[in-house]
C-alpha cells in the first residue's frame, strides 16, 4: 500500500514555495526541502494518476517539445500535470507537484509529463517507472557533468529501458537510434526527418562534415516533410497533414514530430490526428525559448542557448540584419563551466550586424571567441544588469534579440519584469 | 604573395571535442594578423598524409573516438616522429595527447599502443579529473584552461612536463605537473580552449614553425585585451 504524503510536510513545503517566489528565486529549494523530509514524496503523490508517468529527456528542446506534448494532451480532454518552469532536475519534479497537490497529497491530474534532464531521468526513473518515454538527442552539452556523449547516450538509455510500455526515439541521431537494440519489452517509434530536410540537421558526429549522409534508417511514425517559413507538413502514420506554426527555430519544429509521436502512444485509440495538428498550430515558444518582450515599443527576443548544436541553430534561424545584438555568457554550474564550448559554433552570421552588447561572468570570453571570427562589438561588460540598462539605451529604436545561458537568461528576466516599460507578450 | 604555412589537423572527424577547432581558428588568424597565408589539412582515417606540414594539430575524443583512429595513428607515426625530430612544432590536446605516448591502457586493462613521440604512459581510471585549471610555466607565463580527462598519465625518464600545476589536477591526481614537452612538441590535458586564452604559447607555435620554415618570423602586434581580461576572470571562477 502507497501511504499519502503527510499533510504537514506539503504544508510546510507549500510555505517554502510561497516564500522562494516571494523572493524571486527559483523552483528548485521547495523542491530540495520535501525531498529531505519525505524522500518518497514524488514516488507517492505520482502513483496515483491513471494515465501514468511520462519521461522526456534528451540534450536539446525539452521544455518546448513537453509543453507542447501537454498542449497535444489537453486538446484530447486529459489532465496533465507537468514541471513547466524549465527546473528539469528532480527537485523541480517535487516544486510542481507542490504547487499543485492538496494538503491531503492528492493530484488532480490524469498523467504527468516530466521533462528531466539526463543525469535526473536515470535517479528519478530509480524511484517511479514511467510508462512512455521520449528520447529527443545527443549532443555535446556540459560534457563537465556527463563525461563524454557516449556516456550521455546510455544514461538515456537507461532511461528507456525503465519505461513499462513505450519508447519514442529520434531516427535521424544515431546514438539514439542505436538505443532500440537494447529494447526487448517496449513497442518502439520513431520520429524523424524526410531525406530533403536531413541536411538541415546535422547530427553531433556530422556537426563539422558538410555532407549528411543518408544512411538506411528505420521507418518513422511521425514525419517532419516539410518546413518553411511557419508552414510544415507533417506524415503521420503514412497521411500527410499541413499546418502553420507559432514555434521558432528549425529544431523546435522537428521536435514537435517527437511530441505527436509521444502523445499518441499515451492515447493510443483516442488519439485524433487533425486534432493534434490544430492543437500543435497553437503552441508558443516555451520560457526562454524564444520568449519575446516589448521595450519601449521594441520587440526583445530571449534566445537560450547552452550548447553549440542550440547556438548554432539558434543563429541560423534568426536573421541578424535589422537586429541589436545582445550575448550573455554565464559559467555557473547550470551553465556549464567550461567555456570550450564557444569555439565550437562559428559566429559569421554576425560578422555583418556586428554585436552591440556582450556580457555575463564570462564576457571575455565571448568576446575573444567574436575577435577571432572578426565580429565587431560594442560594449562588453559582466555586470548583466548594467549591460542590459546600456544595451536597451543605446539601440532604443531597433528590435533586439539576446543570446543567453541559462543563469544568465534568469538575470536578464528578473531585470526585465522590474521595469515599468516592459510587456510580457509570450 | 605572403608566405604559406602549413598546419596539419589531425583527425577532426573523431577527434575534436572540446572546441579542438579553437585553436585551428587561433593558428590560422594570428598567422594571418602576422602577415603569413596559413592552409589548413585536415588529416582523417585513411587520407594521405601531406607533403608540406609546419605544424600539427589534435584535440580530444571520445573513448570509441581513439579506437576508430588508432590504426590509423600508428601507420603514420614514423612521419609524425621524424616531423618531431626536425623541430617542426605541434600541440597536442587531451585523447591525442594520451595517444601520442607509449601506450593508453584502459579501466579494462585493454592496452592501445602510442606514436611513441612523447615519453608517457597512459591509464584509465575511474576518477574523473574535472575542472578550470591554471598552471604556470618559464616559457611561456601561467597557461590556464579547462582538464576534463579520467586518464592519469606518467611521465617517462625522456619527457618533460610542460607546467607546475598551480590549481587543478593536470597529468595525474598525484604528481602536480601538468602535460609533457619534447623538443617543440607540446602535449597537454587543457583545453577550453587553450590557445585562444594562451596567446603566447600560440605566437610560440607559430614563430617556431615560421623559423623553421624561413629562418626568420617577424611579428606584428596584435591585440590581446580580450584574452588577458577572460584569463583574469578564468583564475577566480571555481573549479
Amino acid at each position: 500500500m502507497v501511504h499519502m504524503p503527510h499533510p504537514f510536510i506539503i504544508l510546510l513545503g507549500k510555505v517554502v514555495r510561497a516564500l522562494a517566489r516571494l523572493r524571486g528565486g527559483g523552483s528548485a529549494l521547495p523542491g530540495l526541502f520535501v525531498e529531505r523530509l519525505d524522500p518518497q514524496f514524488i514516488k507517492k503523490t505520482l502513483a496515483q494518476l491513471p494515465e501514468g508517468v511520462v519521461v522526456i529527456s534528451g540534450t536539446n528542446g525539452k521544455t518546448t517539445t513537453t509543453k507542447m506534448v501537454v498542449s497535444l494532451l489537453e486538446a484530447h480532454g486529459l489532465k496533465v500535470f507537468t514541471n513547466r518552469t524549465g527546473s528539469n532536475f528532480t527537485r523541480g519534479v517535487a516544486a510542481a507537484l507542490l504547487k499543485d497537490v492538496d494538503l491531503g497529497g492528492h493530484l488532480d491530474a490524469d498523467v504527468a509529463v516530466l521533462e528531466l534532464d539526463e543525469a535526473h531521468a536515470v535517479k528519478f526513473v530509480e524511484a517511479v517507472q514511467p510508462r512512455h518515454s521520449l528520447i529527443l538527442n545527443v549532443m555535446r552539452d556540459q560534457l563537465d557533468r556527463f563525461g563524454e556523449i557516449d556516456a550521455t547516450a546510455s544514461l538515456l538509455a537507461k532511461l528507456a529501458k525503465s519505461s513499462s510500455q513505450s519508447v519514442v526515439l529520434n531516427r535521424e541521431d544515431p546514438r539514439v537510434r542505436r538505443i532500440a537494440l537494447e529494447l526487448k519489452d517496449q513497442q518502439v517509434s520513431y520520429f524523424g526527418l524526410s531525406d530533403d530536410l536531413l541536411q538541415h540537421f546535422p547530427n553531433d558526429d556530422d556537426l563539422r562534415n558538410q555532407s549528411v549522409k543518408t544512411t538506411k534508417r528505420p521507418t518513422a511514425e511521425v514525419l517532419l516533410s516539410t518546413y518553411k517559413g511557419d508552414q510544415a507538413t507533417f506524415t503521420i502514420s503514412n497521411k500527410k497533414y499541413e499546418t502553420s506554426l507559432k514555434i521558432t527555430g528549425v529544431y523546435n519544429v522537428f521536435n514537435s514530430a517527437a511530441a505527436i509521436a509521444l502523445a499518441k502512444n499515451i492515447l493510443g485509440d483516442d488519439f485524433d490526428a487533425p486534432k493534434t495538428i490544430t492543437a500543435l498550430s497553437q503552441v508558443t515558444p516555451a520560457f526562454g525559448r524564444g520568449e519575446v518582450f516589448i521595450v519601449d515599443e521594441q520587440p526583445l527576443e530571449l534566445v537560450l542557448v547552452k550548447n553549440p548544436s542550440g547556438f548554432r541553430l539558434g543563429l541560423k534561424s534568426f536573421p541578424a540584419t535589422g537586429y541589436a545584438t545582445m550575448i550573455a555568457i554565464n559559467d555557473n554550474y547550470a551553465d556549464g563551466r567550461d567555456m570550450s564550448w564557444l569555439w565550437d559554433v562559428e559566429f559569421d552570421a554576425l560578422s555583418k550586424a556586428g554585436v552591440a552588447t556582450v556580457t555575463g561572468i564570462r564576457a571575455y570570453d565571448m568576446a575573444l571567441r567574436l575577435q577571432y571570427d572578426e565580429v565587431p562589438i560594442a560594449d562588453v561588460t559582466t555586470d548583466i544588469s548594467a549591460a542590459l540598462r546600456r544595451f536597451i539605451v543605446q539601440n532604443k529604436t531597433l528590435p533586439k534579440r539576446i543570446y543567453c545561458t541559462y543563469t544568465a537568461m534568469l538575470a536578464i528576466r528578473k531585470d526585465l519584469r522590474k521595469s515599468t516599460n516592459v510587456e510580457a507578450v509570450s | 604573395m605572403s608566405k604559406t604555412i602549413h598546419i596539419l589537423q589531425l583527425y577532426p572527424n573523431e577527434m575534436n571535442i572540446y572546441g579542438d577547432h579553437g585553436n585551428v581558428l587561433v593558428l590560422r588568424r594570428r598567422l594571418e594578423w602576422h602577415g603569413y597565408s596559413p592552409i589548413v589539412t585536415e588529416y582523417n582515417v585513411g587520407d594521405s598524409f601531406p607533403k608540406t606540414v609546419d605544424i600539427v594539430i589534435g584535440g580530444g575524443g571520445q573513448d570509441s573516438g581513439q579506437e576508430k583512429i588508432h590504426k590509423d595513428l600508428l601507420k603514420i607515426a614514423p612521419k609524425l616522429r621524424a616531423l618531431a625530430n626536425d623541430g617542426v612544432p605541434m600541440l597536442v590536446v587531451c585523447g591525442l595527447y594520451q595517444l601520442f605516448g607509449k601506450f593508453f591502457q584502459t579501466s579494462k586493462n585493454h592496452r592501445l599502443e602510442g606514436a611513441c613521440i612523447l615519453d608517457i604512459e597512459t591509464f584509465g581510471s575511474n576518477e574523473r579529473l574535472i575542472g578550470n585549471t591554471i598552471t604556470t610555466t618559464e616559457e611561456f607565463g601561467d597557461i590556464i584552461g579547462y582538464e576534463n580527462h579520467s586518464g592519469q598519465t606518467k611521465l617517462g625518464e625522456d619527457a618533460v612536463p610542460l607546467a607546475t600545476v598551480l590549481k587543478g589536477a593536470g597529468n595525474n591526481a598525484t604528481d602536480g605537473h601538468e602535460g609533457a614537452r619534447y623538443k617543440n612538441v607540446i602535449g597537454t590535458y587543457l583545453h577550453g580552449s587553450i590557445l585562444p586564452k594562451n596567446p603566447l604559447l600560440a605566437d610560440f607555435l607559430i614563430e617556431t614553425a615560421v623559423t623553421h620554415r624561413y629562418g626568420a618570423f617577424t611579428p606584428k602586434a596584435i591585440d590581446d585585451g580580450f584574452a588577458e581580461k577572460a584569463r583574469g576572470v578564468a583564475t577566480q571562477r571555481p573549479r
